[in-house]
């Protein structure tokens, strides 16, 4: 789960990270409330939405003068910002961030992530912090710090140390650097995030070193013990289908295309979703059921692809393990019959009560198409959907 | 022996009682997996299933030899129950628990490399679909009827993909050897290279079937194992082809990822370190008879 810049700011600054002074504004007037609360004479006005590289995208404004952060407010609350990594839909930013104007000596990048291959979390440094970091990653390597951290003992105060002199920090902030850096990390770990990443974090013009943005991600399955960070979810920023999906405890990713599909297990969906490209389609989201698929599930998932108004064909796909095509098939019939389907449906069965599962479907008299194999299934849909843009002409 | 299983392994199942480790223990007493009894903590001293029910797991391992577990304890209280299982002295367990938190996982991976390699236990899963030796023992959750017994050893990240590729087999008389689930989350117990190791060295395996996901090194790590020390033929497929790239935030994880993570990129990878490659999901029975008619 993701949070705002300034909520990942707030939590930093309770565990010792310097930020600059700021405030949220959701309307223009608080803007400007919140520019005359903060001192000084530059100010920046900060989209918050969940998503990187909003420098690029217009979302942060430097303002010189008072009228002008109310112009910037004006202009971003209300506004969906797309940035090359929110995906083409965007993200809605309904809040900004004021923040007072830092003067930069230096930017540096620093991030801490759990790593899949060494299982532990790893930090990662640069003293080329900014926007170009990953490009940095790819021409230079070697301009890439990375320390690993000894899950049983933490991080220690040697590796913060070596972390703040590879960055290329003066000796007068050392004690500074070691607070920040095991501030970050202890964040990481006291509150289940998966990724932390301040980028730029500088050292001022008065020699602070200062988080001037921040990046929180959290373990969906830690929540559970983490009831404040779980209070920040903000579902303007979650695709509504993944919102809707998630409400009823499915597993919902839409995409562009335009064959809905529903399948159990996330690796058979995956690979049934590959199969539809194969034959030529583009499947419309990616669904996966789970195993205990019950006619009020099944009639739920239904719903949901079908809300999708791209969609022009639909595929079931389930290999029944536990549960039984018999159910499913019951289930399948049932929503169709609630739901009165529009689009031509094509069902594929397979695993246990297979034969049971397909007379059901038979019997319904319903007009389903039926499959035998995953090969079959993908051509069949494919071609339903073809012969659907075709009639509409 | 089959790898990991047979039908002699003493199994218990943690979190025994509660209803999805009820469901799952009777189906692998149906199949014929020898299990020896359960632990739920609170419990010890009842009988459930006609088996015994024990408080620890060590009480288990002494009274009834218990060797192996299999675990469907909530994810709040799961990583605990997989340190305990190590502790005690299980040689191999199977993870079914879904959604266990990734720095748990981090914790119990830690407290595992503490024991000497030749005593720790081996884990798979967490969020996986368990371990089957087709007509000696099933560990774990699936329906055990569409795996026939024969000589291709498979692993995977994925459950019901590892189901549609035993029904293919069966379908054209392929049986296997021993399929193991190793799950999705970010850290799990074992990977595909630690069950490739195994699957080499089994007599009964003649050809293994690595399934695979987009995301994460671990394919590539196991090509890399199979072009280095493997004797058998590996055939892989990996999912995700047209799988969209993740919206994300910040740069954090394409700075550690090495490259090559997509399905197309590791599919170019395990080709060049002579894996064979299942084009598509719905021929990976075919290709795996292919692959056994040369030998």
């Amino acid at each position: 789960m993701n949070i705002h810049e300034y909520q990942a700011k707030e939590i930093l600054a309770n565990y010792g990270v310097k930020i600059a002074e700021g405030g949220i504004a959701y309307s223009v007037e608080e803007a400007a409330q919140r520019a005359r609360e903060i001192e000084g004479d530059v100010w920046v006005v900060k989209a918050q939405i969940h998503s990187g590289a909003r420098g690029k995208a217009g979302g942060i404004k430097v303002c010189k003068a008072h009228n002008e952060v109310e112009a910037a407010a004006e202009e971003l609350l209300g506004k969906t910002l797309v940035t090359h990594q929110s995906g083409p839909a965007g993200k809605l930013c309904s809040r900004v961030y004021i923040e007072a104007g830092t003067k930069i000596a230096k930017e540096i990048y620093l991030s801490f992530l759990i790593d899949r291959s060494t299982e532990r979390v790893i930090m990662v440094g640069s003293a080329q912090g900014g926007m170009e970091i990953e490009t940095l990653a790819k021409t230079n390597p070697d301009a890439i710090i990375k320390i690993y951290i000894e899950p049983a003992v933490g991080l220690q105060d040697f590796q913060a140390r070596k972390m703040a002199f590879a960055l290329g920090l003066d000796s007068s902030l050392l004690n500074h650097a070691v607070r920040t850096i095991k501030g970050c990390y202890r964040a990481l770990r006291d509150l289940d995030a998966n990724i932390l990443e301040i980028n730029p974090l500088v050292v001022s013009a008065n020699n602070e070193i200062i988080a001037l943005d921040a990046k929180m991600a959290f373990d969906e399955n830690a929540l559970y013990r983490r009831h404040k960070i779980a209070e920040l979810r903000d579902n303007s920023q979650v695709d509504p289908r993944e919102v809707a999906a998630a409400e009823v405890g499915l597993s919902y990713v839409g995409l562009d295309g335009d064959i809905g599909c529903m399948i159990n297990g996330a690796g058979l969906a995956m690979a049934t979703m590959d199969m539809i490209k194969l034959a030529g389609g583009e499947p419309a989201n990616f669904l996966d059921v789970g195993g205990g698929a019950s006619a009020e599930r099944t009639e739920k998932a239904f719903r949901l692809v079908l809300a999708d108004k791209n969609v022009k064909a639909m595929l079931v796909n389930i290999f029944a393990g536990i549960n039984r095509c018999d159910w499913i098939a019951e289930g399948v019939v049932q929503a169709v019959k609630n739901i009165g389907m529009q689009v031509p449906l094509v069902v594929r069965l397979s695993g246990t009560n297979v034969e049971e599962g397909r007379k059901i479907i038979a019997d319904s008299g319903m007009e389903i198409i039926t499959a035998d194999t995953l090969a079959e299934a993908a051509e069949k849909v494919v071609a339903a959907r073809n012969q659907v843009v075709a009639q509409e002409g | 022996m089959a790898i990991l299983i047979d039908e002699n392994t003493r199994i218990i199942v943690q979190g025994f009682t509660g209803k999805i480790g009820t469901f799952h223990a009777q189906e692998m007493i149906d199949y014929g997996s020898n299990v020896v009894g359960g632990v739920t903590p609170g419990k010890g001293g009842q009988t459930h299933l006609g088996l015994p029910v024990f408080n620890t797991v060590k009480e288990a391992v002494q009274q009834v030899g218990a060797e192996a577990s299999i675990v469907f304890v909530p994810p709040a209280f799961a990583a605990d129950s997989l340190m305990e299982a190590a502790d005690a002295g299980i040689k191999y367990c199977v993870a079914i628990t879904d959604g266990i938190p990734t720095q748990d996982m981090m914790t119990v991976k830690n407290f595992l490399r503490r024991f000497p390699k030749e005593e720790r236990m081996m884990l798979t899963g967490p969020n996986c679909a368990g371990t089957i030796s087709p007509g000696r023992s099933m560990l774990g959750i699936m329906p055990g009827h569409i795996y026939a017994r024969g000589n291709v050893g498979v692993v995977g990240r994925s459950g019901t993909l590892g189901y549609e590729a035993a029904d293919q087999m069966r379908l054209l008389g392929i049986g296997i050897s021993t399929a193991v689930g190793i799950g999705g989350d970010p850290i799990i117990g074992s990977s595909h290279l630690d069950v490739l190791e195994k699957l080499e060295q089994d007599p009964e395996t003649k050809v293994a079937l690595m399934i695979g996901e987009i995301g994460g090194p671990m394919e590539v790590d196991a090509g890399i194992f199979f072009k280095e020390n493997m004797t058998k033929p590996l055939i892989a497929y990996i999912a995700g082809l047209t799988a969209p790239e993740g919206r994300r935030m910040g740069h954090a994880g394409a700075i550690i990822s090495s490259a090559g993570e997509s399905a197309a990129e590791k599919v170019a990878t395990l080709k060049e370190l002579g894996v064979t490659i299942c084009p598509t999901p719905s021929l990976m029975g075919q290709t795996v008879a292919e692959v056994m008619a040369k030998l």
